[in-house]
């Protein structure tokens, strides 16, 4: 969300999912969209439907290549050079929309620069596309009326994650397709409330609603509002407290609903991380590989036990609303009430209602939000006033950056942190599955969906599976320097020859023992698309 | 903008605008047209005859759902000759259908029992041939009893039209006509998705959900609008609850995103919300295991041991990561706690991870 923020003003999606049925063009990045998103992907269908055009960039024949008109079949880590590539034929070819470009960007000099070595050659030596692909995409993005992007995972974790989005974002912009309806990015969310847990401020630099920590009028504010002291120093991203507690440095934590032994990146660092802590807490609804680690572990309430509200890929503020009574009876805003009130300081709310206000009155995007106006469909922000409306399209006025215009920004490939080599030959790609999620804590516990998809499976192309002398369904170990386990293969032309895929959802085959430690630097997001592995048959 | 379009509907002259039918003109203007196949997330298909309507001018009637409003058009919704038509079309398709309503899991929110009641049609006005078909449950979620199903294709047009996956489609012809899998397989994850899109679609007790068998009809459920938790896509549904316990989810169709449509997860993922794993009182390691505590020996003990090694080691020393499962409220709540009572900015969630 970094890059979004950086090129466009604000970290999040710029329009809305109804709009996507309305452009006649999609491109789709990076974003098993039918399995990461599957209602999102009825938008797309409806695209579809009506004709538009679409263009898949993936690794992997994921289901939408079969609708699409071009594939882009890239190699893992190679989306700077493609979309480098993609801008160097728009500009070469006189596609770019000059207009939008003077009026409303800065920077398109160095970008011009940038791209001029991405000819369609050299990219295709980088990511494996061919140069009649590349035009292709190019000339349909660009020749669009209307063209939405909507990326995924595939783009942001990378270790050039960020850079990526830029990338994405100086597409966007070369071709001024942002800032109308039906056009923009639509950055697809991995998880319910991820714009949400950002928006609200657990984050080590800014407060609720992206204002910096260091800036002392926004410290005034907050220190009145809360009445205390705050500290001025930006704190450590999670994977720094991490790492500081391997060191010794870091010595109490709260873990409140996330499960990092099972999802993070480099399994073993994190387990001697946690196992380092004097004092770890967890809260979560199940017992997890987390919660292994914890001195204490406090019962989560579902989200059919609590009041509260989610902000969705798209901005939209919603309700959830208490069906039943929390089972362990509390529902984690009144832990941590109570937590803080016990520690010093005093925190009393009757209802999630009263905090949202608190928040309202601290972050301008979210100013015009209270739960009597969420009741019809929520609300999408930036919402300043009590009577404003809500925003369904960023930037249509202006970029929210310091002088309103858009920034191009100049960038180089540099490819994943770990390539295949002779002792790794292949590279993991991992993702989700339709049917289940994340850390699997709640879709394992749904009988049915276990009865479908009991297992993971490692999905390998028919060529290396060949190669490797394995069958369809055998089980096989699977190394990375990190890290082994075993899982049973499915041998199918999903994937290309020399990359591997897994999911991370079960216990029984810990996927992200494999994946790697190295991360974007800038959000410190995990380089989960790619890293090198080796496949070997079992001994009997 | 749409050019408007002026009409007159049982005598009151409504505006629409151009490209809808007059269904949808109808149903804006808040004037009841029974129907059975139509799905307002579908394009009208037509199939059923039952909302017709009669337009001045035109000797016979039309279907509402299939005709375009027009300027100055003149409809009548309900007149005692479409009121026979719709009698005789219900007629027609109890003919064959079970009247078991008193065990049909669809009770109380089936939309052939609703209209027969307000029709006054009892089923045996016209006797003939049955169907007298096993039910196929042959997966986990989805259930299909085709003696209960009145051919509206619902179920086949959402699949095919609006998820792009064509797993049932209409087979046979005439009396033997009726959704099913290719050459009447199991339904496979190769095949179809799960959503239960069929599910919700149809009107009647033919296509059910298996997992809410048997655990409350309609009037017995309380229903909770609220928003999906698995992805961030934030479909809206509704939760039924009955006796303390989430028993099915169903769709919500003023839903800004997803308008009625779900996923497996967010229409089947529920039961984990009572599976017995669940956390239930807080946990204090005792050596190599842990023991029950009640939450107000926890919260005493977290509290102290936090503020214990604030004291020794400096509010840097400590911290707090928050959730992207978790709501606003309880992310705002945590960064509040660890910079105003812990004293650091040690606060991160996981959306980097």
């Amino acid at each position: 969300m970094a890059g979004l923020a950086t090129s466009l003003g604000a970290g999040a999606a710029s329009n809305s999912f109804n709009q996507i049925g309305d452009a006649d063009t999609l491109f789709i990045f990076g974003s098993n969209t039918t399995e990461g998103h599957p209602v999102v992907s009825i938008h797309v269908n409806r695209a579809i439907r009506n004709g538009a055009r679409i263009i898949v960039a993936d690794p992997r024949e994921i289901e939408l290549v079969r609708h699409a008109e071009v594939w882009l079949n890239l190699r893992p880590g190679s989306n700077i050079a493609l979309l480098n590539g993609l801008i160097h034929i728009i500009l070469k070819e006189d596609l770019d929309n000059r207009d939008f470009i003077r009026k409303r960007t800065e920077g398109f000099e160095e970008l011009r620069a940038a791209v001029e070595a991405y000819s369609p050659d050299r990219v295709e030596k980088i990511t494996g596309v061919s140069p009649k692909k590349l035009i292709k995409a190019a000339r349909i993005y660009a020749g669009a009326q209307n063209a939405m992007i909507l990326y995924g995972l595939g783009v942001t974790e990378h270790q050039t994650g960020t850079e990526n989005a830029m990338a994405i974002a100086n597409l966007a912009l070369v071709c001024g397709q942002i800032g109308r309806p039906a056009t923009g990015i639509m950055a697809l969310r991995g998880q319910n409330n991820v714009q949400g847990a950002s928006d609200m401020g657990p984050l080590p630099a800014t407060f609720t609603g992206y204002q910096s920590v260091t800036d002392p009028n926004v410290r005034e504010k907050f220190e009145k509002s809360w009445g205390v002291k705050l500290p001025a120093k930006p704190g450590l991203k999670s994977v720094e407290m991490l790492d500081e507690a391997k060191d010794g440095a870091f010595k109490g934590l709260f873990i409140l609903g996330e499960d990092p032994a099972q999802t993070d990146p480099d399994l073993r660092h994190v387990r001697e991380a946690l196992g380092s802590l004097e004092f770890l807490v967890v809260q979560d609804i199940f017992p997890t590989e987390t919660t292994r680690f914890a001195h204490v572990i406090l019962p989560g309430a579902s989200f059919a036990e609590k009041d509260g509200t989610f902000t969705n890929g798209e901005r939209r503020v919603q309700r959830i609303r208490k069906a039943i009574e929390p089972l362990s009876g509390m529902a984690e805003w009144q832990v941590l009430c109570e937590l803080s009130s016990r520690m010093g300081h005093k925190m009393k709310y009757d209802h999630p209602s009263e905090i949202m206000d608190e928040i309202a009155s601290l972050a301008t995007i979210y100013r015009g939000i209270s739960y009597r106006r969420l009741e019809d469909g929520g609300i999408q922000w930036p919402c300043p006033t009590k009577d404003h409306p809500g925003t369904a399209t960023l930037y249509q006025e202006m970029f929210s950056r310091p002088g309103g215009r858009a920034r191009f920004i100049a960038l180089e490939h540099k490819g994943p942190a770990e390539a295949a080599d002779s002792s790794f030959p292949l590279v993991l790609i991992t993702g989700r599955r339709r049917e289940h999620y994340n850390n699997g804590s709640m879709t394992r516990r749904v009988r049915g969906i276990m009865e479908l998809f009991p297992e993971e499976l490692l999905e390998l192309s028919p060529a290396d599976a060949e190669r490797l002398k394995i069958k369809d369904g055998e089980r096989v170990k699977v190394l990375s320097r990190r890290g082994e386990i075993e899982v049973k293969t499915k041998v199918t032309t999903r994937s290309q020859e020399g990359n591997v895929f897994l999911a991370f959802h079960h216990q029984d085959a810990l996927t992200n023992v494999l994946t790697s430690e190295h991360r974007d630097p800038i959000t410190g997001t995990p380089e989960y698309k790619a890293c090198a592995v080796r496949i070997e048959k079992l001994q009997n | 903008m749409k050019k408007p379009v002026k009409a007159v509907i049982n005598g009151r002259e409504i505006i629409s605008e151009e490209g809808r039918t007059v269904l949808e003109a109808c149903r804006e203007a808040g004037i009841y047209i029974p129907t059975l196949c139509f799905d307002e997330r579908l394009e009208a298909y037509g199939g059923c005859r039952l909302c017709l309507v009669e337009v001045k001018g035109i000797n016979r009637p039309l279907s509402s759902c299939t005709t375009p409003i027009q300027n100055g058009m003149e409809i009548t919704t309900e007149s005692p000759n479409l009121t026979e038509l719709r009698k005789t079309m219900l007629s027609l398709i109890l003919s064959n259908h079970p009247d078991d309503c008193m065990c049909c899991e669809k009770a109380g929110d089936c939309s052939l029992q609703e209209l027969a009641y307000q029709y006054e049609v009892t089923p045996g006005k016209y006797d003939g041939e049955r169907w007298n078909l096993p039910v196929k449950d042959d997966n986990p979620f989805i259930s299909f009893d085709p003696n209960k199903c009145i051919l509206c294709g619902r179920c086949v047009n959402i699949c095919k039209n609006l998820m792009l996956k064509g797993a049932i489609a209409m087979t046979g012809r005439g009396f033997n006509s009726r959704p099913d899998t290719a050459f009447g397989r199991p339904l496979t994850p190769e095949t179809c998705l799960f959503c239960g899109q069929c599910v919700s679609a149809c009107p009647t007790g033919a296509l059910i959900e298996k997992q809410s068998i048997g655990k409350g009809r309609n009037h017995s459920l309380r229903r909770i609008r609220t928003t999906c938790s698995y992805c961030g896509t934030g479909c809206n549904f509704y939760l039924n609850v009955k006796g303390g316990r989430v028993v099915k989810v169903t769709s919500d169709y003023e839903a800004p995103v997803n308008r009625g449509s779900l996923c497996i997860k967010g229409r089947f993922g529920y039961e984990f919300i009572h599976h017995p794993d669940r956390l239930t009182t807080p946990l204090i390691r005792e050596g190599e295991g842990f023991r029950e505590a009640s939450w107000d020996e926890a919260l005493d003990l977290v509290a102290s041991r936090f503020n214990e090694l604030k004291e020794k080691y400096g509010p840097e020393a400590v911290g707090a990561f928050s959730s992207s499962r978790c709501t606003n409220e309880e992310n705002y709540l945590i960064s509040k706690w660890v910079r105003a009572a812990l004293g650091s900015n040690n606060v991160d969630n996981c959306a980097r991870v």
